[in-house]
């Protein structure tokens, strides 16, 4: 069943156009890597879905409810729920407070409190100190538990591993594959190729704004990526485009 | 013993102060909107107030429980028609819309009421003038002792609300970080609308006091201000008890500056303000203004 329908999506930044009439479907239980180089649109994509970001044009449909000016923490009520580029925890509250905050969007499911912690014990010890003071994965880790707290069915993830040590990475990724088993529908955003097929079900390439390839990781080759990821030739990016 | 008792009235006169003051720091803390209407909404206050009181016989506490659920609804529905569109249009924008706010409601309300100098003390009872004599040269009235158990009061109620509830949390996440807030399902204008309600009570609330103690007029508000401005800055801006401070040392500087001559009182304020500003705390205000 498809969860997600992406129709023709624009999104600015002022003058510049990010996301160009960008076009996907994610069915449900999927797990999808978004690629591409720096600048690609990537995380701007990823916040238009989530309602951060006000798209200039184009359709996100979410369980077949057109969503494109429904403003966020409503989508979040519905289900789709972004963990943000850079963790963005709210700093002076402790990482308890993180957590118990996404309650708010009223969900309930198999994560609560306990269950977030289950599965992240690092945070166990954790709980009553300021988020500023955990060191990036362990912040990283409660950005995903808040995520969790929602009980997604939609999870959006920018770049969980940009700036985190190997160990701390391969902790998140653990984490990750967890959800997969459960059947979370995601959608994720990689730098690391090679990581994003092995996770992903279905991988989506962006250049400048537009996907420029599209395939599961058994049809597509590291070349064939890597070739879209930089827009070299682009003939055979376009056969899917 | 002259000098104890102005440092005492000046204590009780901070506690009105930060009365005054709270709602200002609050929709600062929360908002980042420097509300330069606040006074006047607090004018407003203590007319409603007087209206109630021309047309029945209750005292101005009694009409205040009616008055301060009508201001809770005046200020969340201030933010919701006016301040989320101008928060929205930029920084400056807030402030300049208080700013014509201010000016609307003078007029508005010398309109309405004509410039008659106007006060409900004498409707107050026996409050307004009771007071404990401690000595010969040191006495508690009464009713600064009430304003100052009120402010207490109401400073650390919000300091709890902010600190234990699940909507004080939620505007502590929303004055860090709003566009986060809401990716964890927290509707940011619930939360302003709430603050900015909490905040026009308690001017309200001031409002009351204001029309007790004193006098007021249409323009009144432009002081108050003054007053309120001055109190949050010199106790820190968006920090509540740091408000309850900053009133206590603007009332007793302008008590002492009282008793070495009248003329100096308000002088004696703003030059203790004026010192928070030179401060290197003072720079440190002026560049988080900026960033914030």
């Amino acid at each position: 069943m498809t969860l997600l329908k992406v129709e023709s999506l624009d999104a600015r930044h002022g003058l510049l156009q990010a996301v160009r009439e960008v076009s996907f479907t994610v069915s449900e239980g999927e797990t999808v890597a978004l690629v591409g180089a720096n600048g690609a649109g990537k995380t701007t994509l990823l916040r238009a879905l989530a309602g951060a970001h006000r798209p200039s044009g184009g359709d996100v449909i979410f369980d077949e409810v057109a969503i494109t000016n429904i403003p966020a923490y409503r989508r979040v009520r519905m289900g789709i729920v972004l963990v943000p580029e850079g963790r963005r925890l709210f700093p002076s509250l402790t990482v308890e407070e993180n957590l118990l905050l996404a309650t708010a969007s009223g969900r309930s499911g198999v994560w609560n409190i306990e269950t977030v912690l289950d599965a992240f014990p690092i945070l166990r010890s954790l709980r009553r100190r300021p988020a500023r003071n955990l060191s990036g994965g362990e912040q990283q880790a409660a950005a995903i538990g808040r995520g969790l707290m929602s009980n997604p069915r939609l999870l959006l993830l920018d770049e969980v591993s940009l700036g985190l040590a190997p160990v701390a990475i391969e902790a998140v990724y653990a984490s990750v594959r967890t959800l997969i088993q459960n059947g979370t529908t995601i959608l994720l955003v990689e730098q690391d190729l090679s990581r994003a097929m092995r996770v992903a079900t279905r991988i989506l390439c962006l250049l400048e704004g537009r996907v420029v390839l599209e395939g599961t990781p058994a049809d597509l080759t590291r070349e064939r990526i890597a070739a879209a990821y930089f827009g070299l030739g682009r003939t055979s990016g376009q056969e899917t485009a | 013993m002259v000098w104890a008792n102005a440092i005492v009235q000046g204590v009780l006169l901070g506690g009105y102060y930060a009365l005054l003051a709270c709602g200002l720091s609050l929709m600062f803390g929360v908002m980042r909107i420097i509300n330069l209407a606040h006074g006047d909404i607090a004018v407003i206050g203590a007319y409603l107030i007087l209206v109630a009181l021309q047309h029945t016989s209750m005292s101005p506490f009694t009409a205040a429980l009616i008055v301060l659920p009508a201001m809770l609804i005046l200020g969340y529905v201030l933010q919701q028609v006016l301040l989320e569109r101008s928060r929205e249009a930029g920084q400056l924008t807030p402030l300049l819309t208080t700013f014509g706010l201010a000016v609307v409601i003078q007029n508005a309300v010398l309109q309405i009421f004509s410039p008659d100098v106007q006060s409900f003390g004498g409707s107050a009872g026996d409050i307004t003038t009771a007071s404990w004599q401690i000595n010969s040269e040191v006495s508690v009235p009464a009713i600064g002792a009430l304003i100052f158990a009120v402010a207490v009061l109401v400073l650390g109620g919000l300091q709890l609300f902010l600190s234990r509830t699940r909507l004080g949390l939620e505007m502590r996440a929303t004055a860090e970080d709003s566009d986060t807030a809401e990716l964890v399902g927290i509707n940011s204008r619930a939360v302003y609308a709430r603050a900015t309600a909490l905040a026009v009570a308690t001017a309200g609330l001031a409002g009351l006091f204001l029309g007790i103690r004193t006098t007021f007029e249409p323009t009144s508000g432009s002081t108050l201000l003054i007053f309120a401005f001055e109190a949050v800055v010199i106790g820190g801006f968006g920090s509540l008890w740091g408000t309850l401070l900053g009133g206590i040392a603007l009332g007793v500087a302008q008590t002492i500056g009282e008793q070495i001559n009248p003329e100096y009182s308000i002088l004696a304020g703003h030059l203790v303000f004026l010192a928070v500003l030179a401060s290197p705390r003072g720079s440190l205000l002026v560049s988080r203004g900026v960033q914030g």
